[in-house]
């Protein structure tokens, strides 16, 4: 038995929720190898030497892996399963888990477990479903077990103390049915969304997306990432990426503060495994206090300036 | 050029169209509109109530419907590979060259089917697209991904996915409701189309979450921020 775990980066760096996928991946037990993929990933295929519980670093380079599409990386992951018989592969349960690793399942014929919670056994897998509101435990009975794995469900593995050999693979020929163009990041300072320990969040009833900056205000003095709650941004007052809930990130940081968020099952499908949650809200009927430990009700646009000023 | 969506229903009471198959409804009957596409084909697994699904898509603008008709056990059992072999063999069959579905079901949240059934059938993927522009044979797609978005261009044959912001989805009214009864469903059985729906991954449990303890209300902003600190939250 042995596991890949197929890293996410930009070339420069590891995508942290790799680093998570890398714990989960040893729980299984087996060997943990890691495929980096890119156009010039020497220092990613470095850094990952060093993480612990990774034994192997398997890496590919070629002009067809930018951007990460998943026409280009399912053949190369599919010939790496084939050349050292990996029963398990595994990638985080982000866009780009998300994006390839039901491609290579299918490639495989094999069921793909998505966004596991818990390993019980080497074939058997926890998940939620309903927005979180059941929790599945499923066996695989296929040869080869996929899965993407919930990052906030296991803790990063160290990134420093280990010590895997590299080893290059060889490259498929490029496909070349589909064509990267460019990337829109949003530029923020403040910390990646689900991996901050503190999370702000506003919905609704923040009414504006200018009013937000009273949330990037108190955020900023939290060292907090801001998040949304899906009402919000479908209303436009924020860039999808900052959605938090079922159908958008998933977090569970040690405080999560939820502003104006009324807590439909969709929001708290994506915090609610979060340690310590804090609600702000004028409605005290609002099912966000059903969850919260620290309800406030109030106006938030005095209470948000009060806590920014109380933090000073 | 052919669009199908899926719609994979649960098997609650209500059965109603999955709000991402929604857009990709949505989205392929404004291809159909801008005149880009000829004909747009709604495709639905699963019992009888999957008609309901495929008239509501009729009923926005969808040509035509096909039901695959999965009851019993065989429903309950029914996993995204299954439902993407069943799809990428009416492609075929079809000779669709765009298929829209939506990105995930919001039961099993299983984010799969789009991108399995584009590796059945060795065409490109463009996932969690929230703008889909054709470009003579190719498709450009904007996706939504972690930090932001991404935008790529790919060869049509093609499977895409809708996210959230594709579009708005319409509401039927109630001509094209009527309309819609008229229009034809054409109903078969995955063995018709060579696939076996059986089983791959066996629930050994579904439970309740744990659940969260409602905490305590507090009154000022000066005792949230003590507590906070207290507890070395802050």
């Amino acid at each position: 038995q042995s596991t890949l775990v197929v890293a996410e980066h930009n070339n420069e760096k590891l995508t942290p929720i790799t680093l998570n996928a890398i714990t989960a991946a040893g729980k299984l037990g087996g060997e943990v190898s890691c495929l980096v993929a890119g156009t010039d990933c020497a220092k990613v295929a470095e850094e990952l030497s060093k993480v612990q519980g990774v034994k192997k670093v398997l890496v590919a380079q070629h002009d067809c892996y930018k951007g990460g599409l998943p026409e280009e990386l399912t053949p190369l992951v599919l010939a790496t399963q084939k050349q050292f018989n990996f029963t398990h592969i595994c990638a985080g349960a982000s866009a780009f888990g998300k994006n390839l690793l039901p491609r290579v399942a299918a490639k495989l014929d094999v069921a793909p477990i998505s966004d596991i919670i818990e390993i019980k056994t080497p074939d058997t897998f926890v998940r939620t479903i309903y927005a979180g509101n059941a929790v599945s435990t499923v066996k695989c009975n296929d040869p080869v077990k996929v899965f993407t794995v919930r990052g906030t469900s296991f803790e990063a593995a160290a990134t420093d103390g280990g010590s895997a050999a590299s080893e290059t693979v060889a490259t498929a020929p490029a496909v070349g049915v589909s064509e990267w163009l460019e990337q829109n990041l949003t530029k923020s300072d403040r910390p990646e969304l689900t991996s901050a320990k503190v999370v702000v969040s506003g919905g609704r009833g923040l009414k504006s997306g200018e009013n937000f900056k009273l949330l990037y205000d108190l955020a900023d003095k939290l060292n907090a990432a801001v998040g949304a709650s899906r009402a919000a941004v479908d209303a436009g007052y924020v860039p999808n990426d900052m959605q938090v809930g079922q159908t958008g990130k998933i977090v569970a940081p040690e405080l999560y503060i939820a502003v104006g968020i009324s807590g439909a099952i969709q929001h708290l499908a994506g915090m609610k495994d979060s340690k310590t949650i804090v609600a702000i809200n004028k409605d005290p009927e609002a099912p966000i206090f059903q969850v919260a430990d620290y309800g406030l009700v109030a106006d938030l646009f005095k209470a948000v300036p009060e806590m920014t000023e109380a933090l000073k | 050029m052919q669009i199908y969506k899926s719609g994979v229903v649960t098997d609650g009471v209500k059965h109603s169209m999955n709000p991402f198959c929604e857009i990709a409804v949505e989205e392929a009957v404004k291809l159909k509109e801008k005149k880009l596409i000829k004909e747009v084909v709604a495709v639905s697994c699963g019992p009888q109530q999957a008609q309901e699904t495929i008239r509501t898509a009729l009923a926005m603008g969808a040509d035509r419907g096909i039901h695959v008709e999965v009851t019993g056990k065989d429903y309950e059992h029914l996993g995204p590979l299954q439902v993407s072999k069943i799809f990428a063999a009416l492609a075929k069959k079809e000779e669709a060259q765009l298929v829209i579905l939506g990105k995930q079901a919001i039961d099993d949240d299983c984010n799969q089917t789009g991108q399995m059934t584009a590796a059945l059938l060795d065409w490109p993927q463009g996932t969690f697209a929230s703008e889909v522009t054709l470009e003579g044979d190719k498709i450009k797609v904007v996706r939504e991904i972690d930090g932001g978005l991404e935008t790529i261009k790919i060869n049509t044959p093609a499977v895409v996915t809708a996210d959230l912001r594709l579009n708005t989805p319409r509401y039927a009214t109630l001509p094209n409701i009527m309309k819609a009864k008229k229009k034809k469903i054409a109903n078969m059985k995955p063995a018709d189309l060579g696939v076996d729906v059986a089983p791959r991954l066996e629930v050994l449990k579904v439970e309740e979450p744990p659940q969260r303890e409602a905490g305590v209300k507090v009154e000022t902003v000066e005792d949230l921020v003590a507590r906070l600190k207290d507890t070395g939250r802050i």
